[in-house]
């Protein structure tokens, strides 16, 4: 399936909705709409853990009639929504309270790139409120159309599937309801109960399976990963000339330093690695990485609670068996979602006697802000070494890029995480412009690849999605050559790639802390003539001008 | 055709009282018997609600932030903190500005598209109307219900005459109008309006938008009716709610049936209200993303079923991965781990 062309997609966008009513309009499930299901085998493994969250494995296709659910699916799916209904007072009420005001109507970027009124945050609620009124209270029984209610039928789950798995979690719905109703909080239930019955995609079971085996989202095992982090070291000697020490699985460290698994493995995420252990090699920290938790996002917040604890757990489990008195965190969007919002509620009763309130080696400073979960961001950690003056910075070695700034979704409306990369940002680079008001900070617009959606197959999808966000890239592009947006989130770092290259051509994505490893300048290094990426720096461009790769 | 529905159906409703009071003199029941039931239903099942809601506990701590944290450095990066509130004061700060400015609807904006000579341009513009139409709408009923206060209270405490003061001072006819009278039917228009000419707003509206926005139109009339054309006989008004207040109720003679119709349309409200989406109201007090405060990683928050969930423990790790682990010169914690399974 072709992808069309940028203007096309824009003028196919139309949001007057169909004449149909949405319970009578039919839900497309042609290849395109959909994730591929999870492997029956990644299944089958996470059941054999947490056999309470997950069911049905199979090979099955949403293209099928027939979706090979269990005898009673409709059983299995009630239940689980009234025992949810029960244990979630947020779920509960937002069953309750939308009054239909529409407000959240065109906040959803999905919505704003498709015109499929069912991607309005509203309507995607209302597909689980129709059945709890149906099913729940006495009103939507007796009175079914008048009061929006339906019954639970085959239709219904599959409806679900498209637009749960159309809905990124990012919470900007949330930020303009005047009740605070969160969709997110809504599509985690749905998902919870798709996971019931075995209606899943393998996007998510796939890194959920890998997690916790290999401890790592892309199932790279303990000694691949030594392996990829000795390159990155090599290439980081390759352009400064300095070895950095990269230490893996040793004990009796001060700090444990856990990122997303993304950064070690693709470009460009491999060059913000790069850039943290640049910046530990400089302040010579006290600190190891582990390959056993490896990995810093948490793919259990797209699956269930369960899954979401189990996961998590490895983190300070890890810190217990290495000694670690706290933890530092990479740059990463949802895994800044689960630890400020769920993981010490988890697991703080699993944190060792040795574990202590973060305190910054180099320049002291405690930090007061994680004093229960013992986790700092990297980005929190950073501005206060510039604050303090600890980094030698040459801002001047990102002269080539025209910098902005992409706010995550969790970090930003989970967290509030908005200042400090901003004032990391400001100190490693000279040209840094932000994108329009109303796409940034907390009212940031998602890169329409979250929450598990990453995936190829439903590209047009997330192009549609990230059309919003794509835009105000175009606009600060057009507007002063932007040719960087920089993120702290690895899910961004992967899918802002094809979006960019669609809706704004030309501009390249990076971490934060590849732009810092770009500007700091390390004790002993060689004249820097790269940067990360082995691109010449200006001045340095004719070296490379007669140089021919050797095998032409 | 919702919009026809609930219409029609507010539309039998007036008639009832009309032809219960005005043709079958069913006055007791109508005056007395309705309004006490509909007061009883309200606020047995409002209760029943808010306590179900309560009973379902707050597993984790959910706030959607809105601006800057609480940084480990406050001087540096200053903390929104009616937006990002760290503790409680913060918080009710919050929702105090949610419940009575509606801070949330006066962020809202419209999207739209454009297509430009520079190519396609995606625009938000700041959208305020809905936020004062519904603060038009709502401060209006406000003040309505407590002017009611009258009727229920004796001596008729000071603020009542005080709203009344200052909501007719526009000394207009006689009796004097109220502008709120006027201003709670001008935003029930607006909201209705907006319900049937923005598209979306219209695919999504149920029969349930409809209906209490007509009847609580209904009630404004009638309301309006009784007090401007009818010129309904307050002193005996009075006489009627006092006694439904004291428990000595009795129908005095000459009350207009236009009364009946304003006290039936009442009840009905009443009744409905536990049941439907004007539960908003108490709910957004109890709404996780808005009243709690985002201080999960300096405040411990109880999940009170938080399951026995361990990780997969790095023992079971390290015999998996223990050879190729040693192979590159990753510590072990066991040695033997060392060999491949079939060597162990």
């Amino acid at each position: 399936m072709s992808t069309p062309s940028a203007d096309e997609l824009f003028k196919s966008i139309d949001y007057n909705p169909p004449a149909s009513g949405w319970m009578e309009t039919p839900v497309d499930f042609s290849p395109g709409n959909w994730c591929y299901p999870a492997k029956e085998d990644k299944t089958k493994y996470m059941m054999g853990y947490l056999p309470e969250a997950f069911g049905n494995p199979r090979e099955w296709s949403p293209e099928d009639v027939d979706w090979k659910l269990p005898s009673n699916w409709r059983e299995i799916v009630m239940n689980g929504f009234r025992e949810r209904l029960d244990k979630y007072r947020s779920f509960k009420v937002f069953m309750d309270i939308c009054v239909r005001c529409g407000a959240c109507a065109d906040k959803c970027h999905f919505f704003i790139g498709s015109g499929d009124p069912k991607n309005m945050p509203v309507l995607r609620a209302e597909l689980m409120r129709s059945i709890y009124r149906g099913e729940f209270t006495v009103a939507g029984k007796i009175l079914t159309k008048l009061t929006g209610s339906r019954v639970m039928e085959e239709d219904v789950l599959k409806e679900w599937f498209i637009y749960f798995y159309q809905c990124t979690e990012c919470r900007r719905c949330s930020l303009f309801c005047p009740y605070g109703i969160d969709t997110a909080e809504v599509t985690m239930m749905a998902r919870e109960l798709l996971h019931l019955v075995g209606v899943n995609i393998n996007w998510v079971l796939e890194p959920v399976s890998n997690c916790n085996r290999t401890g790592n989202h892309l199932g790279i095992q303990p000694h691949a990963f030594k392996d990829i982090v000795d390159f990155m070291v090599d290439d980081i000697e390759e352009v400064t000339g300095v070895k950095v020490k990269a230490p893996l699985n040793e004990k009796g460290h001060e700090i444990l330093f856990i990122t997303p698994s993304g950064d070690v493995f693709a470009d460009p995420g491999i060059y913000t690695f790069m850039g943290y252990l640049m910046l530990f090699h400089f302040l010579d920290l006290d600190y190891t990485m582990s390959t056993y938790a490896s990995e810093g996002g948490n793919f259990g917040l797209f699956t269930n609670s369960e899954t979401m604890k189990k996961l998590n757990a490895k983190m300070y489990t890890e810190a217990n068996r290495l000694g670690c008195k706290w933890i530092l965190g990479g740059e990463c969007g949802h895994m800044w979602r689960v630890i400020n919002q769920y993981m010490d509620t988890m697991n703080g009763d699993i944190q060792g006697p040795q574990m202590r309130m973060p305190r910054s080696p180099i320049t002291g400073t405690e930090f007061h802000n994680a004093a229960v979960t013992k986790m700092v961001h990297i980005t929190e950690f950073t501005a206060d070494l510039i604050k303090h003056k600890k980094l030698n910075l040459d801002p001047s070695r990102n002269d080539q890029y025209k910098v902005t700034f992409h706010d995550s979704c969790n970090p930003a409306r989970a967290m509030g995480l908005l200042d400090e990369p901003r004032y990391v940002i400001k100190n490693v680079c000279n040209n840094f412009y932000e994108m329009p008001k109303g796409t940034i900070r907390e009212e940031t617009f998602c890169c329409a690849g979250g929450s598990g959606l990453n995936t190829e197959e439903i590209m047009e999808i997330r192009l549609r999605g990230g059309l919003p966000r794509g835009n105000a890239l175009r606009y600060v592009q057009d507007k002063h050559g932007v040719n960087m947006l920089s993120c702290i989130c690895a899910i961004d770092r992967a899918t802002l790639i094809p979006l960019a290259d669609y809706w704004a051509p030309g501009v390249e994505v990076c971490g934060v802390h590849e732009l810092v490893g770009n500007a700091l300048i390390l004790p002993g290094e060689q004249e820097r003539t790269m940067n990360l990426r082995q691109e010449s720096l200006p001045g340095f461009e004719d070296e490379d001008d007669d140089w021919t790769p050797p095998n032409m | 055709m919702n919009a026809l529905y609930s219409l029609v159906f507010v539309f039998i409703l007036v008639l009832i009282p009309l032809f219960g009071v005005g043709a079958a003199h069913l006055n007791t029941i109508f005056g007395i018997c309705l309004p006490m039931t509909a007061i009883g239903i309200f606020l047995v099942f409002s209760v029943v609600k808010i306590v179900r809601w309560g009973r379902s506990p707050v597993p984790f701590r959910i706030p959607t932030t809105a601006g800057q944290q609480l940084s480990y450095d406050p001087e540096l990066f200053k903390q929104n903190k009616w937006d990002n509130p760290s503790n409680g004061i913060q918080t009710v700060i919050r929702m105090v500005l949610e419940v009575c400015a509606f801070r949330t609807l006066f962020r809202n904006t419209s999207t739209s598209l454009h297509e430009t000579k520079n190519g396609p341009v995606v625009a938000f513009s700041s959208s305020k109307w809905l936020w004062g139409f519904a603060l038009l709408f709502h401060y209006s009923f406000l003040i309505i219900v407590l002017r009611h206060l009258r009727l229920f209270l004796e001596p008729i405490p000071f603020f009542v005459h005080g709203l009344e003061f200052i909501d007719g001072i526009l000394q207009i006819g006689a009796p004097v109008m109220y502008m709120s009278d006027v201003l709670i039917v001008v935003g029930l228009l607006f909201l209705l309006a907006r319900r049937l000419a923005d598209a979306k707003v219209r695919y999504i509206s149920l029969v349930t938008d409809y209906f209490p926005l007509f009847l609580i139109l209904s009630v404004a009339l009638s309301g309006i009716w009784m007090r401007y054309y009818a010129k309904v006989d307050v002193m005996a008004i009075k006489e009627l709610t006092m006694g439904l207040v004291t428990m000595h109720p009795h129908i005095p003679a000459g009350i207009d049936v236009s009364f009946y119709i304003h006290v039936f349309l009442v009840s009905i409200l009443l009744m409905y209200f536990p049941f439907s989406k004007l539960m908003h109201m108490p709910g957004v007090f109890m709404s996780p993303t808005r009243n709690m405060p985002n201080d999960n990683r300096f405040h411990h928050h109880e999940n009170p079923w938080n399951p026995d969930i361990k990780p997969l423990s790095y023992e079971a790790y390290e015999k998996d991965f223990g050879p190729a682990m040693a192979e590159a010169g990753l510590p072990l914690d066991n040695p033997d781990n060392a060999k491949a399974p079939e060597e162990a």
